[in-house]
């Protein structure tokens, strides 16, 4: 039973703490502000309105994307914080580089009824849904049985070479489905925790957005 | 690690006693004390029946309690629900220590009465100490004491598979693929209700069994999915066992508050535990069989590197097609290899893999190229195709009108031993150098009499109906052993 979300930045701090691969981001609470962290993290860049009572930003749009300069930044920092409501609580901005991927996957784990703690990796992206190529371990596992998780997916060209791109930096990969299965094994107030996307860029993965539910 | 039950008065009774033999030849109490006495147990039996008398040459008993103690290990139950407990504490107070309770009745109807007798069958088994299997299951076989402890057939020959499953049918389903095969069974017991034993209690028992070279086992659920876990990833390391789901489709997503919730459906969850835990999963019982049969005989794979012998150049083509999606390789074969293969293969082979010698083999080369392949460190298994061949036109000739000839008789007994060599060599060679070799051709099914199949059939190797099965097979030596690979480093 899930009582509460933790934002995003706070899941991937705890994440982090487990060896989660994440872009130097910066949280701030002002508009201003969030141009001070966008020069020092670099253009184009991100902002999200970010909240322990806000799990789901996409469907609230809610991340600001490819922003090119301070202006867009100042007005997308204003925009988002206007949208927050009373329900939200406390709100924050949280301000990171944009990644360009051609590649995505989806890395979580669960609690389930009948298992017990589980770990699950996924193709993710625009297509995730319609394939729904994912699979599961029971935790804890070992890092050979997490490794295997990646050979039993059925797209495994989205492993290799794709699109000019290097292949798959697979000890980084790895390391999400670690960080992920550590966190779960190590917190039993941990309900279940969603690392969605991992994007690939030039090979490595970076977790760009994590959700962990208590329980 | 769960504790293990003692399951020896179960597979290995020194003396079974059927409780509720029956003269009716349609009921269970008759069929079973048929099986046990025409299979040729070799232990001491008895049978009860409420009035006595004789039936199939065994003095019925009126009691279980009657039975001399110390002298069965094992009661056979297909007496009514309400009377089982009963039998059970006479048993105990023979010695018996184990039952296999065909009964139904035990709450498989979802009824209130049914329930509280399967509850009674769980505190008797705490109370007498007993093992107790099934109810409502068609009952248990064993093979190395020639045990036939079932309501129905088949009786397959003496060999290395093992089974457990949780519909009786599919149990008999296995057996008949081994009868079919020649891939004998050492044990196999339909779980029934599994009241108080369930699959993992027999997969732990049946991986420490050393009649026991692989196990199979039909699942449809389990009671406590993290001690099957255990049992079944502690069995794999000392045995290969392959695992068919049923009930894979009713299964829908539930609603979740996180994505990875949303995708954790049963199946998928369960299908990562299989992998995890070792086990090879099939589609079906017949996949699961094949798969068994090659993991029972065969030593698993070392790498990825296939050899194709064949007669027959079309197979090989077919059989390189369905081996591409898979993690194994048709191989190159190394320069040494090729010139070794070049002094023994008439001139006209393929010079490459497939291996086809293209119609030109003389006596020897078959034998010779298939213990020439499987003794190279560089392969890690062959794949012999086109066996049979030579004898199915036999079989045609010596069915005709000028069969009389003597030049006729005479090749076709020429082929007809070539095939049979060919089955001994496949045997020899794979014994000898611990490299599988599998066969595979339709002439298993078409003519099982064919001198090539039958004799791998007498010998207990399976032998193949198509080359997508001989991959498949191949597939799970291949996981087998990248599986203990992994275990040991």
């Amino acid at each position: 039973m899930v009582t509460s979300t933790l934002s995003e930045a706070d899941s991937k701090k705890l994440l982090a703490g487990y060896g989660l691969p994440i872009l130097a981001e910066r949280t701030v609470a002002t508009a201003p502000a969030a141009v001070e962290s966008a020069d020092a993290v670099g253009y184009p860049c991100v902002v999200k309105l970010c909240g322990d009572a806000i799990a789901h930003k996409t469907e609230r749009n809610l991340v600001r994307l490819s922003l090119g300069t301070a202006h867009e930044v100042e007005r997308a920092a204003t925009e988002l914080l206007r949208q927050a409501t009373e329900a939200d609580g406390d709100v924050e901005l949280l301000v990171a580089p944009m990644v360009r991927a051609t590649r995505e996957f989806i890395v979580g784990a669960d609690r389930s009824a009948e298992f017990g703690p589980v770990v699950m990796v996924g193709v993710g992206g625009i297509f995730a849904e319609a394939l729904e190529d994912v699979v599961f371990r029971l935790l804890p596992a070992t890092p050979i049985e997490l490794d295997a998780m990646l050979d039993d997916l059925d797209t495994q060209a989205m492993l290799g070479e794709f699109r000019g791109e290097p292949p798959v930096d697979r000890s980084q990969l790895l390391a999400v489905l670690q960080a992920v299965g550590n966190a779960m094994v190590d917190r039993d107030d941990i309900e279940s925790i969603d690392i969605n996307p991992v994007l690939i860029a030039d090979g490595k993965a970076i977790a760009v957005d994590a959700l962990v539910a208590l329980r | 690690m769960t504790n293990q039950a003692d399951l020896q008065p179960l597979f290995e009774p020194a003396g079974v006693v059927v409780a509720g033999a029956s003269s009716h030849p349609g009921k269970f109490g008759f069929a079973v004390l048929h099986n046990i006495i025409t299979c040729g147990y070799q232990g001491r039996l008895f049978a009860t029946n409420r009035n006595g008398g004789n039936l199939l040459g065994i003095d019925c008993l009126t009691s279980v309690a009657e039975v001399p103690a110390g002298q069965a290990d094992l009661v056979y139950v297909c007496v009514p629900a309400a009377a089982v407990a009963q039998v059970l504490r006479d048993a105990a107070s023979v010695g018996i220590r184990a039952a296999f309770i065909a009964s139904s009745g035990f709450g498989e109807g979802h009824d209130a009465e049914g329930a509280t007798h399967a509850a009674e069958l769980s505190m008797l088994a705490d109370e007498l100490d007993m093992v107790i299997a099934g109810p409502n299951g068609q009952g248990l076989v064993s093979t190395p004491v020639s045990l036939c402890a079932q309501f129905v057939g088949p009786f397959p020959p003496a060999g290395g598979v093992s089974i457990v499953s949780q519909s009786g049918n599919l149990a008999s389903g296995v057996m008949n693929y081994a009868t079919a095969s020649g891939v004998g069974v050492a044990r196999a017991i339909s779980a029934g209700n599994a009241t108080c034993l369930g699959v993992d209690d027999y997969i732990g028992w049946l991986a420490n069994d050393p009649a026991t070279t692989a196990i199979v086992a039909y699942i449809e659920g389990v009671a406590d999915a993290r001690r099957f876990y255990e049992t079944v990833k502690a069995a794999t390391a000392l045995k290969p066992v392959v695992v068919v789901k049923g009930g894979t489709s009713d299964d829908g997503a539930r609603a979740a508050a996180s994505h990875t919730g949303s995708m954790a459906t049963n199946d998928r969850i369960f299908d990562g535990m299989l992998r995890q835990a070792g086990v090879w999963r099939s589609p079906d019982i017949g996949a699961a069989f094949g798969a068994a049969a090659a993991l029972a005989v065969h030593q698993p794979m070392k790498g990825p590197n296939v050899a194709f012998l064949t007669t027959a150049g079309g197979w090989g083509v077919l059989t390189a097609d369905a081996m591409a999606g898979s993690p194994m390789q048709l191989m190159e074969l190394p320069q040494d290899l090729m010139a070794s293969l070049d002094e023994i293969l008439p001139p006209r082979w393929s010079k490459g893999n497939p291996i086809d010698v293209a119609g030109g083999e003389t006596r020897d080369t078959i034998p010779n190229a298939l213990h020439l392949l499987a003794a190279h460190p560089a392969v890690d298994a062959v794949l012999m195709l086109g066996m049979g061949i030579q004898s199915n036109t036999a079989a045609l000739m010596r069915r005709g009108q000028f069969a009389d000839l003597e030049d006729i008789d005479r090749i076709c007994s020429f082929h007809e031993r070539q095939d049979r060599r060919y089955g001994e060599a496949i045997v020899e060679a794979s014994e000898a150098s611990k490299t599988p070799i599998l066969a595979a051709t339709e002439l298993a099914l078409s003519n099982p009499e064919n001198p090539g199949p039958a004799t791998l059939r007498q010998h207990g190797h399976p032998c193949y109906t198509s080359p997508a099965d001989a991959v498949a097979a191949f597939s799970a030596l291949f996981q087998r052993g990248r599986y203990l690979d992994q275990l040991g480093s």
